[in-house]
């Protein structure tokens, strides 16, 4: 009898959800200055999830056309601080990241593939690592730290270059283990209020937590212009304070179990676009 | 704990609760009801209700909705509308609803508002050692549930 009192009470939750005002993702199309980019992808096999949906799908009218426009988009400005550092010479090496590179737009697809695997490191790297990597080996300078004006300037400016391809993260070789260990990050139910990631952006997404619309979680959009934060910011300032959210002790930005939760994110988002740099409240 | 009571009269019995009250491993459920107050003092519906809709407290509106409390703004939509609960479970089986809610609905997404804080894993440091509510505000919690009749 509990038991169908029980089940009868998950029923009615999903009913009510479903009828619910904000229940779901909205048909709204983003189309950025003429081009649209696809905010929803078919589940790649054995996925959890029926269908894929970005987190612009679940904001407000106001919040998404803010990522509808770029002159607009309050991101662009990280972009343009990220231009300024492309061609700016810096360290020992005195060379810029365009001498060599080239135009920033060589670098297109880059961001669709992240974390990529790295030979020299033995293990993945996010944008970021591979962005001070380079500064440190290269250009010899001082790395930069992870939630910098100057790192968000950069992952922004790099990741633009991908905006409108597919996630397409290659978890082969050593990568698999550590997508492994980010699914069991997500699936673990943790924090003085045992939830895990699973609990709000899979079993719940679509549904209201208070003032919140739960959104899939996807990391498509990162880095992020915030409204809440008043600032661009990384994917994994975003994933410490959802671990706060369930009252856990968040992992540091850039630690390994961070970068695993990225591997496995990018896999979950596999087929969607690039958003970068996307507006969330 | 219940420092916000300034009556003499009632801090003293709030003090004489506390040293009677069951610690959350102690708590014995019975097809997930809790049949024993865990404090022995009746619980408060006014104290109760701010739990309610307090995101520091219950925060219980992050997931229910409750026309009661329709003056409160964003109501969740997680779980089932609190609306009229009373009619549909004893004061036994609300008090094991939030003690612990696993205990009545298995993996449920609901929090467990009285468990013994070792049992999770990686909590905050400032909640350590501390349920989500003290034992005294369970007891509120479910008078003011024990209020939703329709
Ligand atoms: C208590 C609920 C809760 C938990 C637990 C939680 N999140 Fe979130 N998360 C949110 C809310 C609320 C937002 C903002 C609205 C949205 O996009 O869902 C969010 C946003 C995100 C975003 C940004 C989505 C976008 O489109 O910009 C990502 C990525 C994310 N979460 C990943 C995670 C991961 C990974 C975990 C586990 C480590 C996690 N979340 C745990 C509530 C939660
Ligand atoms: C994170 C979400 C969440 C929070 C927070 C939460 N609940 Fe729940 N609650 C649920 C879900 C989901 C159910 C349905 C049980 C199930 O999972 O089958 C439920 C069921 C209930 C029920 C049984 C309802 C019925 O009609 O059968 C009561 C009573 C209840 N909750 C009270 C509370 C109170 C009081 C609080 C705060 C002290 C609270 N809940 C906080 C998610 C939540």
């Amino acid at each position: 009898m509990r038991l169908a009192l029980g089940a009868l009470a998950a029923l009615a939750a999903v009913t009510i959800g479903a009828a619910g005002a904000h229940a779901g993702p909205d048909e709204d199309k983003l189309v950025v200055d003429g081009v649209e980019i696809a905010t929803e992808a078919p589940a790649p096999e054995g996925h959890p999830l029926d269908k894929l949906y970005s987190g612009w799908r679940f904001r407000t009218d106001e919040t998404q056309a803010l990522q509808m426009d770029d002159f607009e988009n309050p991101a662009m400005v990280a972009v343009e601080y990220g231009i300024e550092l492309w061609g700016k010479p810096a360290g020992a090496s005195g060379k810029s990241c365009a001498d060599c590179h080239g135009d920033v737009s060589e670098l297109a697809g880059l961001r669709a593939v992240m974390p990529k695997w790295s030979e020299a490191a033995g293990r993945p790297l996010t944008m970021e690592q591979w962005i001070n990597w380079s500064i440190e080996t290269h250009q010899e300078a001082e790395p930069w730290k992870w939630e910098s004006q100057e790192m968000l300037g950069m992952t922004a400016l790099i990741g633009l270059q991908s905006r409108g391809m597919p996630v397409a993260p290659d978890m082969s070789g050593g990568m698999a283990e550590w997508q492994e260990r980010g699914k069991e990050i997500y699936y673990t139910r943790m924090g003085q209020l045992d939830f895990a990631c699973a609990t709000c952006h899979e079993a719940n997404t679509g549904y209201m937590l208070r003032a919140d619309h739960l959104s899939q979680g996807q990391s498509n959009g990162f880095p992020t212009y915030r409204l809440k934060w008043q600032n661009i910011g990384s994917l994994h300032r975003r994933l410490e304070g959802c671990v706060k959210d369930a009252r856990a002790e968040p992992w540091k930005p850039g630690s390994d179990e961070f970068v695993a939760l990225e591997a496995y994110l990018a896999t979950r988002g596999a087929g969607l676009m690039i958003e970068t740099p996307s507006v969330r409240q | 704990m219940r420092a916000r009571l300034t009556a003499i009269a009632i801090i003293g019995a709030a003090a004489a609760a506390n040293a009677s009250e069951i610690a959350p491993l102690a708590v014995s459920f019975t097809d997930g009801a809790v049949a024993e107050s865990l404090t022995g003092v009746a619980g408060d519906p006014a104290e109760g209700r701010k739990a309610v809709f307090t995101r520091s407290m219950g925060n219980c509106l992050a997931c229910h909705q409750n026309s009661e409390m329709e003056e409160q703004p964003f109501h969740g939509e997680i779980g089932p509308p609190l609306d009229g609960v009373a009619d549909r479970w004893t004061v036994e089986e609300l008090r094991g609803i939030i003690v612990n809610a696993k205990m009545m609905f298995e993996g449920t997404a609901m929090p467990a508002f009285y468990r013994d804080p070792s049992e999770a894993i990686r909590i905050g440091a400032q909640y350590e050692g501390k349920t989500i509510l003290t034992a005294q505000q369970v007891e509120d919690v479910v008078a003011y549930l024990a209020t939703l009749k329709e």
